[in-house]
């Protein structure tokens, strides 16, 4: 990760954290946030109550590398496949997604199926997210 | 000889042990990054002089004169799930199982105006709470539990009126007149706005929504708890316990401010005024903010708005334990977790008290965790003996220094806060998400830098854990609300609904009280959905101020 501090900004790997749906919780997301920009990275992140469309036009507009969604409503498996639809749409197919929040162990297999490459769940150190992120975008 | 006071034994005894042996850490410190001494002495007490008693100004002490010995806590447990119908068996289980009151939680489409057909509730409908679209869903939710003799919390601010008005139609259906319904509605929106995010309308209609419930109640629903002034999010979201104290306070005074503005009698309604608050780990800060929090509070009803009544002044609370301290790892450890919190709770003099479950970091609790989560509160109101005696920890010179010195922080807020221009204009620009957030990443560094430890999670931590079984909401809940809406919509008088509609959103656009138009148009069988969008359409939305 050390060198990542020292590469200019044009370089940076460019991230969108996004809260879909309707839960206000975004403790985990701005912490995730703020760890990243720390870490390096650019991050936009969207606020709250934000739609498939929106977040999808968001990675569209602001040209990301990766994108991390934060939910726990408990509404991941209904949400998350038209996100990753819309950011498909958008023809944005090679973007590194990652989520985290209230998750159960037993999603994952389906998560895993829809193209996110990492769960984050409570009890997370964002060090592990960090390198996840460093680790997986070859772009940078 | 022995020290004959703090200052010489520090200087003596404590310090020749601590260059043989040093301590096991360079500093102890509180949630606000206070330093604390190795021990405390009648000299650290300023306010010794002025505690007071039980039941009297400035009600440090406790705002009842027999507290517990009187009568125990509410025992007040969160829930609500899925339907209506799945709703009403867990609270009559509940009731069964001993606990004393009811509180609603009630999913997010209810929570921020979308009916379950509307594509924003897609995915989360039934999901953290229960769906009530009309008042056919809230009449089952009550169905055989008598409104005369429980009463109900519930956890509603954006659309707040909208359950009021529903609870009261209900009510009138099943008898009971409106001066015998007792309950609360959270229906505090600033914090809405500063972290827990269901807010709907910009701040001024909110609050003019807010004060017409304050008005309606006093002069009809006397034994209704008009607001429920929260800290308990903001902590949650991060914040220390000083913070939660001026942050929650801050909001009390805007509310006061606003219906003190709108012509009402600061003794007619500050009396139902009641506050929310976490519980964390901390044990004696948090008996102290407890204590603290009610005595600036008594302060600032009596100088400030110049209060006559005693009961105006009093800060009556529920307690919530802490949501955001429970693990995901090795789950069973949140039992004792809560059982800690809990206890600091009863000895901070909590009015009500909520105990979250084991395997809430995980999902909705199972029944047998609620059931072992409200066992944990008889446990201590009928065997541990805390209840016994008022403000046991009163005198201790740890919980007194404490306690001032927490008074001292939240009233730097408090000017802070002022200063900005109140609670309302200091969120809009962003003061008190920017401070909660600082505190939050703050307090997650120290965490990942092993400075504060977890156990189970950065300490002690076990591999191969076996996942616990978890509830999970049924999938098909989402069609079968839509289903019982389109069922509604078929067999209601759609004109005399229209037509209560058409009342409402002219009303929002004058002065008239919104609460008996709410409750007209609930009771022709309008829906959550279509009143709130009325509201939208006369007021418009609330756009979030992004802090990060």
């Amino acid at each position: 990760m050390s060198a990542t501090q020292e590469s200019s900004s044009d370089q940076k790997i460019r991230v969108l954290i996004a809260k879909p749906g309707l839960d206000g919780h975004d403790r985990g997301a701005k912490i995730v946030a703020r760890a990243l920009r720390d870490g390096g990275c650019e991050v936009i992140y969207t606020g709250i109550r934000q739609t498939p469309q929106m977040i999808a036009e968001a990675a569209l507009q602001e040209d990301v590398d990766v994108v991390g969604l934060s939910i726990l409503s408990g509404a991941h498996l209904e949400l998350f496949p038209r996100i990753v639809e819309e950011l498909r749409s958008r023809g944005l197919d090679d973007v590194l997604l990652f989520c985290g929040g209230i998750i159960p162990e037993e999603d994952t297999d389906a998560l895993e199926e829809m193209g996110f490459s990492a769960i984050f769940r409570p009890g997370t150190n964002t060090r592990d997210i960090v390198s996840f992120v460093y680790e997986n975008v070859t772009a940078a | 000889m022995p020290s004959q006071s703090k200052q010489e034994w520090l200087e003596g005894t404590y310090r020749k042990a601590v260059e043989r042996n040093p301590e096991r850490a360079e500093s102890f410190r509180t949630t606000g990054e206070t330093v604390l001494d190795p021990v405390y002495a009648p000299e650290d007490i300023p306010s010794n002089g002025d505690l007071g008693f039980p039941g009297e100004y400035p009600f440090t002490r406790g705002v009842q004169p027999t507290m517990y010995r009187g009568r125990l806590w509410t025992m007040r447990q969160y829930a609500g799930f899925g339907t209506a119908e799945e709703s009403n068996e867990r609270y009559r289980y509940l009731l069964d199982q001993g606990q004393t009151g009811l509180s609603v939680a009630f999913d997010l489409p209810t929570q921020i105006g979308y009916d379950s057909d509307d594509p924003m509730a897609m995915g989360e409908v039934g999901k953290v709470g229960v769906a009530i679209d009309s008042i056919d869903d809230m009449r089952t939710l009550f169905r055989e539990i008598p409104l005369d003799r429980v009463t109900t919390s519930m956890t509603i601010n954006g659309t707040a009126a909208v359950l009021l008005g529903l609870y009261i139609a209900v009510g009138k259906e099943q008898g009971v007149p409106l001066d015998k319904l007792g309950g609360t509605v959270q229906n505090d929106i600033l914090k809405e706005y500063i972290t827990r995010g269901t807010w709907i309308y910009p701040p001024t209609p909110s609050m003019r929504l807010i004060t017409d419930v304050f008005r309606f109640c006093s002069e009809n629903v006397p034994r209704w708890n008009t607001i429920s002034i929260s800290g308990y999010h903001m902590r949650e979201a991060g914040c220390t316990a000083a913070q939660e104290i001026a942050f929650t306070l801050a909001n009390g005074i805007a509310y006061v401010d606003a219906a003190v503005a709108a012509g009402l009698d600061v003794d007619a309604f500050a009396g139902r005024l009641s506050f929310f608050f976490a519980c964390h780990n901390n044990l004696l800060e948090e008996v102290s903010k407890f204590r603290a929090a009610r005595r600036i509070w008594a302060t600032i009803m009596k100088e400030r708005f110049e209060a006559q009544n005693p009961r105006s002044m009093m800060l009556r609370f529920h307690t919530q334990t802490g949501g955001a301290t429970l693990t995901a790892q090795q789950p069973e450890n949140n039992i004792v977790r809560t059982t800690l919190q809990a206890l600091a709770a009863v000895l901070g003099g909590t009015q009500s008290l909520h105990t979250n479950s084991m395997d809430e970091a995980l999902s909705l609790p199972t029944e047998k965790a609620v059931q072992i989560a409200l066992r944990t509160q008889q446990v201590i109101a009928y065997e541990s003996g805390a209840g016994d005696v008022i403000d046991p920890l009163g005198g201790s010179w740890y919980i007194e220094s404490m306690t001032d010195r927490l008074e001292g922080e939240a009233r730097d807020y408090l000017k802070t806060i002022e200063d900005l221009g109140g609670a309302p204009a200091a969120l809009e620009q962003g003061f008190q998400q920017r401070e909660i957030q600082e505190a939050s990443y703050r307090y997650q560094r120290e965490v990942e830098d092993k400075d504060r430890v977890i156990v189970g999670v950065n300490d002690f931590a076990i591999t191969g854990e076996e996942p616990p079984e978890l509830l999970r909401v049924d999938p098909s809940i989402g069609r079968r609300q839509v289903e019982r809406l389109q069922a509604l919509r078929a067999g209601r008088d759609n004109a005399a609904a229209d037509a209560a509609i058409a009342a409402l959103e002219e009303g929002a656009r004058g002065t008239d009280n919104l609460v008996p138009l709410i409750v007209a148009a609930v009771e022709a069988r309008a829906t959550l959905g279509e009143i709130s969008h009325a509201l939208r359409r006369a007021w418009g939305e609330y756009r979030e101020i992004v802090v990060v």
